[in-house]
């Protein structure tokens, strides 16, 4: 039974409450939350919806022709729903934080309207079913998202928007290029089919080459692999709930996302590896993960660190996935939603010090923690997520992506990923160790660059408990890693499901 | 080529009702127009009113092209065999030029009241009939003395709406922009002279039957691609399109920039497609141009300061693709499928580049209507202040982007499929230098936009609609990137 109102419903719950935001005046606070709020709980129970279908077994597919041998088509598959339960709860966590963000602030409207624009996209991006259909929504988000980079609208945004512009444009192009060689190669190839493009090795080698490298190259931007990542520090002065939304799920897990769609469901794990071109990705991933987090160490300020930090984490998914094998897929894809989780904590946690103390660098932050202690917890766990200490959600991660390295016999991998991890402690040890450790302001020593008491708690419950319950599920996504819809228990079902020989 | 113009017998004879919807469709936005100089309408809905009878005309040769593909009719004048046809294609062109001209004409009542209009302003409205009155008889005119007719009349209405305004530029401008109509339309008839001294006649499918390639059809096709070019604002031939657009009102420069050059474009692929079968050389050369076309517009409208050179310069650019795709459609060797599909992303790229354009005129020409200021520097701040007008622009630009999901990224994706096919390599990069720099001249209009540390000015309301028209003029570029299945169906006959 194909129920194809419920991928369409989901994509329109979006797309809906995008027009009905645009569409009500700038003054209509009130009833624009209640809207924004209602919408982002809706599609989260439409997503979880898909999930209990999928999970008995039906994929739902909603299609229509829009030319000869091209087709929009969405499908709610089980790698598609993994990536929308993400993007979807994230929305809704970031929504809630963003209204308090931008209390008394202007231009609430253009915001808020993108915003869910984005996240359409987003989902598109998910459920799409082929490369024509993932294009459209990939572009979508490409133009969403620059409203909300200039959102502050300062000759630094301005300049921000710019970039970020050039840069994903001209991936997309690429990306479009390579798409249009594929088409004309093998006409329209389900994301869903169970034979890849293994039939046209044999005459066409050099050709299935170029054209990984043009589309996994587009994708490469919005993914934020180096020597491609200039756009996303730049990015980090739009405003703080952006920041999250756009590190943590839409625009870098958009691009990593991609990747994966091209490996796993496109050209077919065998042939990739055939044509030799995962182990060129996955030394670009390395390459990717140390250098972002080299430059996370030289950074000052928060937002650019936790930036490059993401620079470093994305590339994980990649690696993962390049490792050819269970636990590398395992963890690649349960990294795409431990990192979401983790990363959207961070900017969180970044966010509030900012609102609450004015706090922007890093030598700001000593003994944080005693005024702010919430926020500094769930800083640590995030912290600690992202070094990979157990038992947070990226020490599961890293575990799989490590066992997965040595049964594909890649022992520099290993060392790569130690690396990594003692980099990571490098860049974020200091900070939790600012925050607990450190006399501050809070104990008399100096004081914030500008205090304010936005709340009865350490600070406005709007910013307060989207971060509490991101950094919770960050815990219990490693603690209650063996239970049921648990990420990892729904990547080892992607992964068995689908791509394992 | 030619069967795709629908230059073929028809199986059946049209209905009645056909007729009368044939009648209704070519005299009626003239006499209309007449009776509006009579009775000037003060607000839209009388306008919406009287455009519902040629609407439904189109609606009704619309369902009867859908049954039978193919519409002829044909009558004796004077000795004169005067014969008009009606295919997917052609019907496809008639509802754009009908539904755009009724966008324009509900937007001029608002545009009246808020700019001065001085004494000769309501001469507008007869020439805006004429102008839907001649184009409708373009698409239908199957023999080259039809079309010179047509194709004049719908020149001297151009030419008499950009002289209303009365300002000194805007005749200087509209005189220049005369002076060049006439020369091309001299071109284009001394082509149909030598064609008829040649072969003796002048019925298109006629002609089709006895042209042979040499000397005088090459001759012949210079002189009419010349002056067709010329009158379509072809690169090089595009000097005189950003003066006129400069001065002229916002309703002239949409019908202008989405209708009336298409027409002479469609003209020339007609006429070189019987004169030019499976030529080489001269598809190539526009093919080269149209190259050109797309990185000088595109660089042209990067660097002006101007909104209104910046939306003109983008045609320039965008009438680049469709000349990248004429060796597609008319050089030899190009196989079924590459050309069927250049075909398709032709017309789609001309229909959406139509809607796109005149919501983007409107856009535009709200945006200064406005804030009193034709610059760029002069939006500074609009994106708070007239959110909804830059929307539109916005919506509108995604299409001339050729962005997913609009027409132009639709009829983009159909030229790509079929210039890879067929190796086209140089095709593909201008498209794809064309989708970046039309990115980067767009976007330094949002640059300046989003500029909050702007100081305030006084705005000047617009009235109510004037946005909304040009919002659902973009959505229809962006649906038709969607639905594209439909009107290409129709266009190829129905079967896919």
């Amino acid at each position: 039974m194909n129920a194809a109102w419920l991928p369409l419903s989901t994509l329109a719950t979006s797309l809906f409450v995008t027009v009905v935001i645009l569409a009500l005046p700038e003054e209509a606070r009130k009833l624009r939350t209640y809207i924004n709020l209602l919408a982002a709980v809706i599609k989260l129970v439409l997503v979880i919806l898909m999930i209990r279908r999928v999970a008995a077994g039906h994929e739902d597919v909603f299609s229509f022709q829009v030319v000869g041998g091209v087709d929009f088509v969405l499908r709610a598959d089980a790698l598609g729903v993994m990536f929308a339960g993400l993007s979807s709860l994230l929305w809704l966590c970031t929504t809630i934080y963003a209204i308090g963000y931008l209390e008394d602030s202007v231009n609430r409207k253009r915001f808020f309207g993108f915003f869910s624009l984005c996240v359409a996209s987003t989902l598109g991006i998910a459920l799409a079913d082929n490369l024509f259909t993932f294009l459209i929504f990939y572009e979508m988000l490409t133009l969403s998202t620059y409203p909300l980079v200039v959102h502050s609208g300062t000759a630094k945004a301005l300049n921000a928007g710019k970039i970020y512009l050039r840069y994903t444009l001209t991936g997309g192009v690429v990306l479009l290029l390579g798409t249009v060689l594929l088409y004309s190669l093998t006409g329209e190839h389900s994301f869903s089919s169970e034979e890849g493009l293994g039939n046209y090795l044999n005459d066409h080698r050099g050709l299935l080459i170029l054209i990984f490298a043009l589309l996994v190259g587009g994708l490469a931007v919005k993914a934020a692999m180096v020597p491609l990542h200039g756009w996303l520090p730049r990015a980090m002065v739009a405003p703080a709930p952006v920041s999250a939304l756009l590190h943590a799920v839409a625009v870098v897990k958009a691009g990593a996302f991609g990747i994966l769609r091209v490996i796993y469901d496109l050209y077919g794990i065998e042939l990739s590896v055939e044509l030799g071109v995962t182990t060129v990705l996955a030394v670009a991933a390395s390459i990717t993960i140390i250098y972002g987090s080299l430059r996370a160490l030289a950074q000052v300020e928060l937002k650019p660190r936790l930036a490059f930090s993401t620079v470093s984490q994305v590339s994980y998914v990649i690696l993962g996935v390049c490792l050819f094998g269970p636990f590398g897929t395992i963890g690649a894809l349960a990294h795409l939603l431990h990192q979401g989780l983790m990363k959207v904590t961070l900017f969180f946690c970044a966010g509030n010090y900012a609102e609450e103390l004015g706090i922007h660098r890093i030598d700001e932050m000593d003994g944080a923690g005693q005024r702010m202690p919430l926020t500094s917890l769930a800083f640590t766990i995030g912290a600690m997520g992202m070094i990979g200490l157990p038992p947070v959600a990226g020490f599961i991660t890293k575990w799989y992506l490590g066992i997965g390295a040595i049964q594909a016999d890649m022992y520099w991998v290993v060392a790569v990923l130690v690396a990594s991890s003692t980099l990571n402690a490098m860049y974020f040890l200091p900070i939790v160790h600012r925050l607990w450790f450190r006399p501050g302001p809070s104990h008399g020593k100096g004081s914030w660059p500008s205090e304010q008491h936005l709340g009865r708690l350490e600070t406005h419950g709007w910013l307060l408990w989207p971060m509490v319950f991101t950094a919770m599920a960050s815990l219990g996504a490693g603690l209650l890693a063996g239970l049921p819809f648990s990420p990892l228990d729904w990547a080892t079902r992607v992964a068995i499901g689908e791509y394992l020989p | 080529m030619i069967w795709r113009f629908g230059l073929v017998d028809s199986t059946f004879d049209p209905l009645m009702t056909t007729h009368l919807a044939l009648a209704a469709t070519l005299a009626l936005p003239l006499l209309l127009g007449l009776l509006a100089l009579l009775f000037p309408p003060k607000r839209a809905w009388p306008v919406a009113l009287a455009s519902v009878p040629v609407l439904a005309s189109g609606l009704v040769l619309l369902a009867a092209v859908e049954q039978v593909q193919l519409l002829r009719w044909q009558w004796e004048i004077v000795g004169v065999t005067v014969s008009l046809r009606l295919n997917g294609l052609s019907v496809l062109l008639l509802l754009m030029s009908q539904w755009i001209g009724f966008a324009a004409a509900l937007y001029t009542p608002g545009h009246m009241r808020l700019t001065s209009v001085g004494p000769l302003g309501f001469w507008l409205w007869p020439l805006m009939g004429a102008l839907i009155s001649a184009l409708s008889l373009i698409w239908l005119a199957t023999d080259l003395l039809t079309l010179y007719i047509a194709l004049e009349l719908m020149g001297l209405a151009a030419v008499g709406m950009l002289l209303l305004s009365g300002k000194a530029t805007a005749l200087l401008a509209g005189m220049r922009y005369l002076l060049l109509a006439l020369v091309g339309s001299l071109a284009y008839l001394l082509g149909v002279a030598l064609i008829l001294g040649h072969w003796g006649q002048l019925d298109l499918q006629g002609l089709a039957g006895v042209v042979e390639p040499g000397p005088v059809a090459w001759i012949a096709a210079a002189l009419v691609g010349g002056g067709l070019a010329l009158k379509a604002a072809l690169f090089p031939l595009h000097g005189w399109l950003s003066p006129v657009h400069g001065n002229a009102w916002t309703p002239v420069s949409v019908l202008h920039a989405a209708l009336v050059i298409k027409a002479s474009l469609f003209i020339l692929l007609q006429l070189w497609s019987i004169l030019l079968p499976d030529t080489f050389y001269a598809p190539h050369v526009i093919a080269w141009l149209g190259m050109l076309a797309i990185v000088w517009g595109g660089l042209l409208a990067w660097r002006t300061d101007s909104l209104k050179t910046l939306v003109a310069s983008s045609t320039v650019a965008q009438l680049g693709y469709l000349m990248v795709a004429f060796p597609l459609l008319l050089g030899p060797d190009i196989a079924q499928l590459p050309r069927a599909l250049a075909w398709d992303g032709f017309w789609l790229q001309l229909i959406g580049h139509a809607f796109a354009k005149a919501a983007m005129f409107m856009a535009a020409g709200n945006l200064i209507l406005a804030t009193g200021e034709s610059t760029l520097k002069g939006l500074a701040g609009s994106s708070r202040r007239l959110p909804l007008s830059l929307l539109v622009f916005g919506v509108a630009s995604i299409t001339l982007m050729g962005l997913p999901p609009s027409a132009g990224f639709t009829a983009k994706w159909l030229l790509l499929q079929a210039m890879v096919m067929s190796q086209q390599w140089w095709a593909v990069a201008a498209l794809l230098i064309g989708t970046l720099l039309s990115a980067a001249y767009i976007f330094r209009v949002f640059r300046y936009s989003f500029d909050e540390t702007a100081p305030r000015h006084h705005y000047q309301p617009l009235a109510p609609g004037m946005d909304l028209i040009a919002l659902a003029l973009a959505f229809i570029a962006i649906v038709l990137g969607l639905l594209a299945h439909f009107p290409l169906a129709l266009m190829n006959g129905g079967g896919v």
